[in-house]
């Protein structure tokens, strides 16, 4: 067991864990987080993707140790109130059917938009792949992030 | 416990709970007992995601139930029950959309809270076979027009005018005259000493004059969701909870002979070890497999602890099953007689008399439903002997029955509230992880949530079943269709080692319910067990039955050199409604309908396929590279057509640019949501075509995680999913299951039109 203090959602959190415990179990079971969402645990769905400084990963995959200082943003942290850009396009859009993936779709979408505030279909198509949805909700997420990146 | 299956079963009219014609209506009496409550909701339940304050004062709301589905406070806002379960059809909208309009209410006013498993409140909660709509569109009415009675009257009593005078809008009643206006709200404490309206008192609205029934309604839960504040099963938590992973029989059917838990419990944070007896052969729909749990404070521990345990098993006879020897068995048993299901003329004369005879087979694998969230349940078993539930389960009602089965105790001493469901498709109308909670918690003295892995997920599914089809088609020497023999073969749900037929009920999805003008018709079935938990899996046996009649079709139309959209509209010939009666051996199921209140009616279904045609510009000249394929095939009384354009790249990857659908589903209640469930249904079945198939070798699944048992992602879902509701003042019907079946072999006929390769074993790589 090991202390680490996190910084998520701009907050230090202050945690005892494993060094092996990915970081997904640590935000849902340690912090009582739960936005971020288990689907496979091998880096192969999406639904616990979260930002590292910017960038989306898998928190399935991603040991408590080698977070370090780095900056975690979690779907509670992505707005203050609810309406960044992804998340009014996906209400407008009526993108979720059962849900559960959404949370991973709007994170790895938001890290997209940052890098590439207007991308293209085909972009869109190869920065979302590892985010699997069941319900078959594709083609409303991506017209969700073509209207995000236009209200940028 | 079996449960209610509408599309497997007749529905039993006998008890105030099965909601067959006769007792629809029984469940909206209004009892006393919940007519009037006052400072607390009457209608309790679990509120998903959503924080909810009362406008009034602090505990000085007063509110009116004048069912157990709607509530009206003195703070005006209109509380709706969902009692069906929300795993991404819409319902837990849908639903209460109904019950709004007709009342009058505000949309924006409204409250939606999940109604907790309670079968004598709130009738069947089975949500499942495409029937929520269906069962409740009138009764939901009613529950809505019992309360707008009452409020209307109250405010003509005030007003000193008569009902007929006034009407509600918007979260008021009105004087339609002069508009003078009194919020609902306002007349919580008068309608005290009113008396329910007798059933035959009311009036319902003109469907024209609805403003949320046949128009596109958000979701209720789309900002809690994009927020990641939406609940979900495994999002409970309480106190002292502890987090439990089991390791189940690898074979269905296996045994613990020994294990050693020593190195689990020596991880951090593991605390206890549990043994789960599961039932062994047959394993049954609600029993939890047999199984080794390891608790700890939090699921990392739990799986580690997992890792760490050595457990002997006794496998049993499962251990030698291997899928792929029995779909070759399968097959060869559809080349002999099999037991007549449904006879029309004589085919053996039409075979022995025909010019051609079309003989071909067709295989589909097992298929996991891998809902993205992975089944989860949390139990609270009680010092009293009485246990809470929470789980993400598609019914309450089994489920809680399962709990009280596994901790022998009475269905009343379980409270089971419902949460949001990351997916059912099927999986989650199965207890067994619910019932695992509960016999964790009891046996832990703590609140237990269980949590499947994804592993846990694809390996201890209750699945579709793999199966052989062989259907001979015979055309005479004018090239007329006239003989089709179809046999079919597949491990039946609910069955176990000992063969068996598939049931009727599974016989009636699609194979019996063959509709085409043909003069000879033959279904034959045959024998096969099931080696592992066989389920029903979004649209059941209509996926694979579909795919076999459907290719099968558009091979005729070809050797008949007929367009297959024209076949499809000659063969259905004159408009009328079917009666197999005569010619089914057994009852026909119509999905637990009579057939007289929902018949199978040709014209509807040339409908929808003249619809599909010009809308997708079925007879276009495509430029070389690309091409369509059309199907048809109604489902859980909802008729559906579809043509889906499949293009090939430079590189020779076949992508699918478009798909058409063309759907009557009678009144369409929330149009939008009906649009999502096609789109999605395509998507899904695009798996099913192109990337799943779940195999066993040694009576265990070789399939693991998403990186073996692959559903399609983005870049391979259909572009562009155009939905074409043919409108309909028919009684409504459902749509969660309905878009996957004719999806299937449209886009094998397009792949095959593009290859020139016909296709007879899903899944086909693209
Ligand atoms: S849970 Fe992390 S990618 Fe699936
Ligand atoms: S909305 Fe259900 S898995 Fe994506």
């Amino acid at each position: 067991m090991e202390n680490y203090t996190l910084s998520i959602n701009g907050k230090k959190q202050e945690v005892t864990a494993p060094e092996d415990m990915p970081l997904l179990w640590v935000i849902r079971d340690l912090l009582d987080m739960k936005g971020t969402k288990f689907g496979c645990g091998q880096a192969l769905c999406g639904a616990c993707t979260v930002h590292l400084d910017g960038e989306a990963v898998r928190s399935c995959s991603l040991p408590i140790s080698q977070v370090g200082e780095g900056k975690i943003t979690t779907i509670e942290g992505l707005s203050e109130a609810g309406d960044h850009p992804l998340q009014t396009a996906w209400v407008e859009h009526v993108v979720p059917q059962c849900g559960y993936c959404q949370s991973g779709q709007i994170m790895n979408a938001a890290a997209l938009l940052t890098k590439n505030p207007s991308p293209s279909e085909s972009d869109i198509e190869e920065a979302m792949q590892g985010n699997l949805c069941r319900c078959g909700t594709y083609n409303r997420i991506k017209d969700a992030i073509l209207t995000a990146s236009k209200s940028l | 416990m079996m449960p209610k299956l509408p599309f497997l079963k007749k529905q039993k009219t006998d008890t105030s709970t099965s909601l067959g014609t006769a007792d629809r209506s029984e469940i909206f009496m209004p009892s006393r007992r919940d007519f009037l409550k006052i400072g607390s909701l009457a209608a309790g339940g679990f509120v998903l995601g959503v924080n909810f304050q009362c406008s009034g004062p602090k505990g000085e709301v007063i509110t009116f139930a004048p069912n157990v589905f709607v509530t009206i406070g003195s703070d005006n806002i209109v509380t709706i029950v969902a009692h069906r379960s929300e795993m991404g059809t819409g319902i837990r909208t849908s639903l209460p959309m109904i019950v709004a309009d007709e009342l009058g209410a505000d949309w924006s006013l409204v409250k939606i809270v999940q109604a907790e498993g309670d079968e004598e409140k709130y009738g069947n909660q089975n949500t499942d076979g495409s029937f929520s709509v269906r069962m409740f569109y009138e009764p939901m009415k009613k529950a809505g027009a019992t309360a707008r009675h009452m409020l209307v009257e109250a405010a003509a009593k005030e007003w000193g005018v008569t009902p007929a005078e006034c009407d509600t809008e918007a979260s008021h009643v009105i004087l339609k005259e002069s508009g003078k206006k009194i919020p609902f709200g306002d007349l919580v404490e008068k309608i005290k000493t009113m008396e329910l309206p007798k059933p035959e008192a009311l009036t319902m609205k003109e469907f024209s004059s609805y403003k949320l029934v046949g128009k596109d309604v958000p979701i209720y839960d789309a900002k809690t969701i994009a927020t990641g504040q939406a609940v979900f099963g495994a999002d409970v938590n309480l106190p002292n909870m502890l987090i439990a992973v089991v390791r189940r029989s690898p074979v269905v059917g296996a045994k613990v002979v020994s294990f050693n838990d020593a190195k689990a419990l020596a991880i951090p944070g593991v605390k206890k070890v549990v043994k789960i007896d599961g039932p062994g052969l047959p394993a049954g729909l609600d029993k939890p497999l047999e199984g080794i749990a390891v608790l700890a404070e939090n699921t990392w521990a739990a799986i580690k602890g997992r890792e760490a345990l050595e457990i002997e098993w006794d496998l049993g006879p499962n251990q030698t099953y291997n899928s792929a020897a029995q779909l070759q068995e399968m097959l060869k048993s559809t080349a002999g007689k099999g037991t007549v299901k449904r006879a029309r003329g004589n085919f053996n004369q039409a075979k022995s008399a025909s010019g051609k005879v079309l003989e071909r087979t067709y295989l589909a694998p097992f298929y996991a439903h891998s809902t993205i969230e992975p089944p989860a349940a949390i139990a609270d078993a009680k010092a009293d002997g009485s246990v809470e539930v929470w789980a993400p389960t598609q019914h309450p009602q089994w489920a809680r029955g399962a709990v009280a089965g596994a901790l022998g105790i009475d269905v009343a001493k379980v409270k089971m509230n419902v949460t949001l469901l990351g997916g059912g498709f099927g999986r989650k109308s199965k207890p067994d992880f619910v019932a695992e909670a509960a016999v964790l918690s009891k046996a832990a003295g703590v609140p237990v949530r269980v949590q499947w892995t994804r592993e846990d997920d694809l390996h201890h599914d209750f699945f579709h079943s793999h199966s052989a089809q062989r259907i001979v088609a015979t055309l005479d020497k004018t090239g007329n269709l006239t003989g089709w023999n179809h046999h079919t073969v597949f491990p039946a749900i609910g069955s176990s080692n000992t063969p068996a037929p598939p049931s009727d009920g599974e016989l009636d999805l699609g194979a019996r319910d063959f509709p085409y003008e043909v003069p000879n018709i033959q279904i034959e079935a045959h024998e096969s067990s099931a080696h592992t938990r066989v389920g029903w899996l979004r649209s059941v046996s209509n996926i694979h039955h579909a795919f076999a009649i459907c290719t099968m079709l558009d091979e005729i139309a070809e050797a008949r050199g007929l367009d297959p959209v024209d076949q499809a509209l000659q063969l259905l010939g004159e408009d009328k409604n079917l009666s197999f009666a005569s010619e089914m051996v057994g009852d026909y199921g119509n999905y637990g309908e009579k057939i007289e209140d929902f018949p199978w009616n040709t014209g509807r279904m040339k409908k929808v396929i003249q619809t599909v045609a010009e809308k997708s510009n079925w007879k276009q000249n495509l430029a070389a590279g690309k091409a369509v394929g059309f199907a048809a095939h109604k489902s859980f009384l909802t008729y559906v057509a579809c043509v889906v354009l499949v293009e090939k790249d430079a590189a020779g990857k076949i992508t699918i640019p478009e798909v058409h659908y063309a759907v009557d589903c009678g009144i369409g209640v929330n149009t939008d949501r009906i649009r999502s469930q096609f789109e999605g249904g395509a998507q899904f079945a695009t798996s099913l075509a192109t990337t799943s198939a779940i195999t066993f070798e040694n009576g265990q699944v070789q399939q693991n995680n998403f990186d073996t048992y692959q559903i399609i992602r983005m870049p391979q879902a259909p572009k562009k999913i155009e939905v074409h509701i043919v409108p309909s003042m028919e009684k409504p019907t459902g749509v969660g299951e309905p878009p996957v079946p004719p999806f299937i072999p449209a886009l094998a006929n397009a792949v095959y039109k593009l290859t020139g390769k016909r296709i007879y074993e899903l899944p086909f790589k693209i």
